[in-house]
């Protein structure tokens, strides 16, 4: 591929399903190499805008490029450059995880004399390789997630789609799981794109979140980027003399907004960790003893709230997960 | 090669689900046994089949051996189904194989698990005292073959218009019941009512069941080139069509 090139280019990609737009008029381009995060609640377009970029969809209006292909014009080619992490389990659960890596081996023309090689390197990446010739039936959750992301590696994609890689996954698989995709991205400089509707996860794994709703792309930044863009942060400096330290911290021009309110005061600043030694050292000068700071960082449900109007909340599970979770959960103890 | 290897391993798929699942193997067995050991051997002495000098039992044995086939074909078709509720098919689907080499490779691999079935009823009537032409075992087993993959290939094409396996019953009750009834498996069809001879004719497994009939014991009332050729023709028609379906499914 051109190292100049992005990954992905979309150009008003849209979806309609009868009345409904599920994508509207999408445009938004994907770099080589890095994390591209879709951060959106249930039924905002996400999975579809994925399922048309892995071809599994036709789009009803617009163009879209994977990996230099046209999705329309040269779904094959699209296909072979890419791996594909469903939301949804897809795993042959009476086959062995080994029998799975073949069976994808061989629909993606992996050649025979590297088809061991690669299983191995796959299953050892997720660390599944002592369980490789049991029977999917007897994995768990995240046994099974990993399973299909060294299936989903197997044929070497230059892009990977992960969609909703853990829901219903438990905190600690779930970490674990983007430590693997931390990893494809700095070991083997795959490009991921992944949709979420989890905000830690955008927030800790993506090097760029776009933000969709209602089939939209609100806007889109790393996440940093995107929380200073909610003009910045909270320092909470509780002191006996609040009012004394307020009228020190007004003089420095960085501070938007200071309001003391019974031994607290509350200052607004951009990057407020860099503030607090310099709030330290004015008290210091004058003598006034500070007993506690903390510091708020907007969190992208903040930034959420703030361009949508509404918060993602966990609460809001659609049926739809609840049942998949459940599916999921069922699907493992057997 | 890619397409060759794919057709491989859903070919090997099958076959690995097939031998994994013993009680399905056996459950399948059940009924044609109990229709040739009971049915078989109690009608045994109180028919005769006109024209056919054997006795009743030996008629019905290459009758039983089909309906072994046509069960188990045809459940290894419907059973994409449940691919598509454990997500597998999803797999399958958006993988750059072409989609008529999945639908060939399950076919054939539905379909040799269906014939080791019918060997085994085969094993089994020949225990019962059906006798066997050796020569032709393996014509027979290559019409078996034949009748097999055509009815993987409805299972399939049924399949794929279906969301769950709520529809199971309907297929087993108004589809397979008749055919298996109304192919002369279990009484002669010379003898039959005009009516029930004429939808007979209609009923692909009636020329599998002639075709077997002549291969294992010598008699058919259908001349065997017929019976092939309606069997092929019935073939193209069911793997074209399951290709077609297959082809539209969308994610």
């Amino acid at each position: 591929m051109n190292p100049l090139m992005n990954a992905i280019e979309i150009n008003n990609l849209t979806k309609k399903f009868g009345e409904l737009t599920a994508v509207d008029s999408v445009s938004v381009s994907v770099k080589q190499g890095e994390i591209f995060g879709l951060l959106g609640p249930n039924g905002a377009g996400k999975t579809t805008l994925i399922s048309m970029l892995v071809t599994m969809k036709k789009p009803t209006a617009g163009k879209a490029t994977v990996n230099g292909f046209d999705i329309a014009e040269q779904p094959d080619e699209v296909r072979k450059s890419i791996g594909i992490i469903f939301q949804d389990p897809s795993l042959d659960e009476e086959l062995t995880a080994y029998e799975n890596l073949e069976l994808h081996a061989a629909m993606y023309g992996v050649a025979q004399s590297e088809i061991k090689k690669r299983i191995n390197e796959v299953i050892e990446m997720v660390e599944l390789k002592d369980k490789a010739n049991e029977i999917v039936k007897t994995f768990s959750g995240g046994m099974r997630r990993r399973l299909e992301i060294a299936r989903g590696l197997l044929h070497y994609p230059k892009i990977l789609f992960l969609d909703e890689p853990t829901v219903g996954l438990d905190p600690q698989t779930r970490k674990h799981i983007w430590e693997y995709v931390k990893k494809l991205k700095d070991e083997r400089g795959v490009t991921v794109v992944l949709t979420t509707h989890y905000m830690e996860e955008a927030d800790s794994l993506c090097d760029r979140v776009a933000i969709i709703d209602n089939g939209k792309i609100i806007t889109l930044n790393s996440p940093t980027e995107l929380k200073n863009s909610l003009g910045g942060d909270t320092i909470v400096i509780a002191t006996s003399k609040a009012a004394e330290l307020a009228a020190k911290a007004k003089k420095f021009k960085w501070a938007k907004e200071v309001t003391p309110h019974d031994g607290k005061l509350t200052i607004r600043v951009a990057n407020g960790e860099k503030k607090i030694p310099l709030l330290i050292e004015a008290a210091r000068k004058s003598k006034i003893s500070i007993q506690s700071v903390s510091l708020h960082k907007p969190t992208l449900d903040d930034v959420f709230l703030h361009y949508t109007g509404k918060t993602i909340r966990e609460e809001e599970r659609s049926t739809k997960e609840s049942i998949r979770i459940r599916t999921r959960a069922w699907s493992g103890r057997r | 090669m890619s397409e060759a290897s794919a057709v491989y391993w859903m070919w090997k798929r099958e076959l690995i689900r097939f031998f994994r699942a013993k009680s399905r193997i056996l459950g399948s067995l059940g009924m044609p046994f109990l229709f040739l050991a009971i049915l078989g051997t109690g009608l045994n002495n109180a028919i005769n089949i006109p024209g056919y000098s054997g006795s009743y039992l030996q008629f019905m044995a290459p009758g039983i051996i089909a309906m072994t086939l046509l069960f188990t074909s045809i459940f290894s078709g419907v059973i994409v189904i449940m691919d598509r509720q454990f997500g597998f098919l999803k797999e399958t689907l958006v993988s750059p194989v072409n989609r008529s080499s999945i639908v060939i490779g399950k076919s054939i691999g539905g379909a040799t698990a269906a014939v080791i079935q019918g060997i085994l009823m085969l094993i089994i009537a020949v225990a019962l005292g059906m006798p066997i032409n050796w020569i032709m075992l393996l014509p027979a087993l290559a019409v078996m073959m034949l009748i097999s993959m055509s009815f993987v290939s409805l299972g399939l094409a049924m399949a794929s218009t279906m969301e769950d396996m709520q529809g199971f019953q309907l297929i087993m009750n108004f589809l397979v019941m008749p055919l298996f009834f109304l192919s002369g498996a279990v009484f002669p069809l010379s003898s039959a009512p005009q009516i029930v001879q004429y939808i007979a004719y209609i009923d692909p497994l009636t020329y599998g069941v002639e075709a077997l009939r002549f291969l294992l014991l010598g008699y058919t009332i259908i001349p065997i080139y017929i019976s092939i050729v309606v069997l092929l023709l019935f073939f193209a028609l069911t793997t074209g069509v399951a290709v077609h379906l297959f082809n539209r499914i969308e994610n």
